[in-house]
C-alpha cells in the first residue's frame, strides 16, 4: 500500500478529484494548506505598509492506495492539475505499514 | 275654507319658528360681538403655542434620531472598524473598549459629566449645578437650544463624550489592560473632555464662538472637542505605552477588512446626526451641514485612494474607507460653516494629507499608533479645524454679529483672517490639554494598576487573556 500526498493549486481541486474519480480512486482526505516552494508570493498594502505574504493558499490530497493503483492516479493528479507555471505542487509516495476499516476493523487492501 | 285654514296654519307655523329662532340668532349676533377681544386673543395664544410645539416636536425629533445616529457610530461603528484592523486574537477585546464606554460613560455623564461640561461655571470649567441631572428636565434650555427639551441636548452631547474616549482606543490596541483602559477613560473623559467640551460649547467658554468667548473657535460640531483631544491623547498614549510586541518587524494586518467596511460605512452615515445634528434643530443650518459632511467624505474618498493609486500603483479598499473617515473628521469643524464647494476642498485636502501622515510619517517617526487614531483624528481634527478659519462664511451662518445685528466675517475668504488666528488659539489648547491631561492620567494609572498587558498576556491575545473569550469558534468539531 503506497501513500499520494499531493499539493496543488487551490483552482485545480475539481479537476483533479473529477479525474480521481473517473479511474476509479474512492477514498481521499482533502486539507485546506498554505505553504511554498519556490514561488514567490505576492505584496499587500494596508494603511500604506507593505506585506510580503509568502504562504500562498494550496490544497493537499492524501490517499492511500493499492500498489498497482499508484502510477495511474500520478498520471491523473498531473495532467489534471499541471498549468506548465511555478506553483503547480507536487506529489510525494510513501509507503504505508498497516490500513484498518474503523468499521469492521478489515485490514491491509480489503481496508482501502 | 279648508285651505284658508291650512294657509294660516302653515304662515302661523313658520311665524312662530322665526320667533322661537331669533333668540338663537341674536345670541350667536351678541357672542360674537362678546368674544371680539379677550376670546381672539386666548385663540391666537393658544395658536401660538401649538406652533411652538409643532416647531419643537420637528427639532426634537431630529435631534432624538442625530442622537441615535452618533451612538451608532460608536456600536457598533466604530467597534467594527477598530476591530477589523486588529489580530483575530483581539477582535473581542477592541471591540469591548468601545462598548464598555457606551456603558461607563454613560453613567459617568449623568452623575457628573454633563455638569462639569454644560453647568454654569467659568471659563474653563462647568460647575456642579446639574450634578446628578438635576435641573436637566424637558424644558429648554435657551441658550443651548430653546426648541428642544434639555433631556434631548443632554443625550445629545452624551454620545459625543461616548465617541471621543472610544477614538483613542485605536492607540493603545492589542497592548492594553480593560482595567487601566476603563479607569483611565473616566480620568480623562473628566479631565480632558469635559473641559474642552466646555471651552468650545458651554456657557462662558472660553473658545465658546455662540456664546461670546473670548477666543471665540468656530468648531460646529467637535472637531477640536472630539477629534484634537483624542488624537493627540492617541500619540501620547501610543509614546508612553510603546510598541506591540513584534512591531514593525513582524506583519500585523488587519484580521478583516470586511469588518472595518461595515464600521466605516456605518461612521459615514452615522456622521449625519454627529454633523448635521449639532445645527440642534431641524433647520436649513441642518441641510448644510449635512451637505458639507457628504461631500467632505466624497472628496477626501477620492483624495486618499487617489494618492495610494499614484504611489503603490493599486487603490486599496481600507484606504478608501479610511480616506472617507478623514475627510468626516475634517469637515466635522467646518461642516455648519461652509459652502458645499469648500467642503469639497477640505476633504480632498484632508484625505491626502492623512494618507501621507500614516504611510509616510509614522514609519519614519516610528511610534505604533495600531490604528492610526493620531494620524486621522488628530491632524485631521487638526486641518479641519485651521480650515475653518479659511473657508468658513457668514452667509451660510451668521454667528457673529457686530453691535448693531449685522453679520459679521467668519473667515480669510469671508474677510476676516483674523478668525484664523482665534481657531489657533483652539486648536493649541486642545492639544495642550490633551498631552498634558494624558501624560498625568497615564502615570496615575500607571502607577496605580499598570497599564499594559504582561508579555505572554499580548502573545496570546487579550480576547482571551483579559475576557476568556473567542471572537471566532469555526472549529470543526460538532
Amino acid at each position: 500500500m503506497t501513500k499520494i500526498e499531493a499539493v496543488i493549486q487551490t483552482s485545480k481541486l475539481e479537476a483533479v478529484k473529477t479525474a480521481l474519480h473517473e479511474i476509479g480512486v474512492e477514498g481521499m482526505t482533502v486539507l485546506e494548506a498554505r505553504g511554498h516552494g519556490r514561488q514567490k508570493g505576492h505584496t499587500e498594502f494596508y494603511r500604506g505598509r507593505e506585506y510580503t505574504v509568502d504562504l500562498i493558499p494550496k490544497i493537499k490530497l492524501e490517499m492511500v492506495l493499492a500498489d498497482d493503483m499508484v502510477e495511474r492516479a500520478v498520471d491523473a493528479i498531473v495532467n489534471a492539475a499541471r498549468t506548465g507555471q511555478i506553483g503547480d505542487g507536487k506529489i510525494f509516495l510513501s509507503k504505508v505499514d498497516e490500513a484498518i476499516r474503523i468499521r469492521n476493523q478489515e485490514r491491509g487492501i480489503a481496508a482501502l | 275654507m279648508f285651505a284658508d285654514k291650512r294657509r294660516i296654519n302653515v304662515l302661523l307655523t313658520l311665524l312662530f319658528l322665526c320667533i322661537a329662532a331669533y333668540p338663537a340668532i341674536s345670541q350667536t349676533s351678541s357672542s360674537l360681538t362678546s368674544i371680539t377681544s379677550a376670546g381672539q386673543t386666548e385663540r391666537i395664544t393658544r395658536l401660538e403655542q401649538a406652533v411652538t410645539e409643532a416647531k419643537s416636536s420637528a427639532d426634537n425629533s431630529w435631534m432624538l434620531v442625530s442622537s441615535a445616529l452618533v451612538l451608532m457610530m460608536t456600536g457598533p461603528g466604530l467597534a467594527l472598524f477598530y476591530g477589523g484592523l486588529v489580530r483575530k486574537k483581539n477582535v473581542l477585546a477592541t471591540m469591548m473598549q468601545s462598548f464598555a464606554l457606551m456603558a461607563v460613560i454613560t453613567i459617568l455623564w449623568a452623575l457628573v459629566g454633563y455638569s462639569l461640561s454644560f453647568g454654569t461655571g467659568n471659563s474653563f470649567i462647568g460647575a456642579f449645578n446639574h450634578i446628578f441631572l438635576r435641573n436637566v428636565g424637558l424644558q429648554p434650555d435657551a441658550d443651548y437650544s430653546a426648541t428642544i427639551p434639555q433631556q434631548t441636548f443632554m443625550v445629545y452631547q452624551l454620545m459625543f463624550a461616548i465617541i471621543t474616549p472610544a477614538l483613542i482606543t485605536g492607540a493603545f490596541a492589542e497592548r492594553m489592560k480593560f482595567s487601566a483602559m476603563v479607569l483611565f477613560m473616566i480620568l480623562w473623559s473628566i479631565v480632558v473632555y469635559d473641559p474642552m467640551a466646555h471651552m468650545v460649547w458651554g456657557k462662558g467658554g472660553l473658545l465658546n464662538a455662540a456664546l461670546g468667548g473670548r477666543f471665540p473657535t468656530l468648531d460646529f460640531a467637535g472637531g477640536t472637542v472630539v477629534h484634537v483631544t483624542s488624537g493627540v491623547s492617541a500619540l501620547v498614549c501610543a509614546l508612553y505605552l510603546g510598541k506591540r510586541v513584534g512591531y514593525p518587524r513582524e506583519p500585523m494586518p488587519p484580521h478583516s477588512v470586511v469588518l472595518s467596511f461595515i464600521g466605516a460605512c456605518l461612521l459615514w452615515v452615522g456622521w449625519f446626526g454627529f454633523n448635521a445634528g449639532s445645527a440642534l434643530a431641524a433647520s436649513p443650518l441642518a441641510t448644510s451641514a449635512f451637505v458639507a459632511t457628504h461631500f467632505g467624505a466624497a472628496a477626501a474618498v477620492v483624495g486618499w485612494a487617489g494618492a495610494e493609486w499614484l504611489r503603490n500603483g493599486k487603490p486599496s479598499t481600507l484606504g478608501a474607507v479610511s480616506g472617507a473617515v478623514a475627510g468626516l473628521v475634517a469637515i466635522t469643524p467646518a461642516a455648519g460653516f461652509v459652502s458645499p464647494m469648500s467642503a469639497l476642498a477640505i476633504g480632498l485636502i484632508a484625505g491626502v494629507v492623512c494618507y501621507l501622515m500614516v504611510a509616510q510619517v509614522k514609519g519614519r517617526v516610528g511610534y505604533d499608533d495600531s490604528l492610526d487614531a493620531f494620524g486621522v483624528h488628530g491632524v485631521g481634527g487638526t486641518i479641519g479645524a485651521i480650515l475653518t478659519g479659511v473657508f468658513a462664511s457668514r452667509a451660510i451662518n451668521p454667528i457673529f454679529k457686530d453691535a448693531h445685528g449685522s453679520a459679521t466675517g467668519l473667515s480669510i475668504i469671508d474677510g476676516n483672517a483674523g478668525q484664523l488666528l482665534n481657531q489657533f488659539v483652539g486648536v493649541v489648547i486642545g492639544w495642550l490639554l490633551a498631552v498634558v491631561g494624558t501624560l498625568v492620567i497615564l502615570k496615575v494609572v500607571d502607577l496605580t494598576i499598570g497599564l499594559r498587558v504582561p508579555e505572554d498576556h499580548e502573545i496570546q491575545g487579550l480576547d482571551l487573556s483579559q475576557h476568556g473569550e473567542e471572537g471566532y469558534n469555526f472549529e470543526v468539531s460538532a
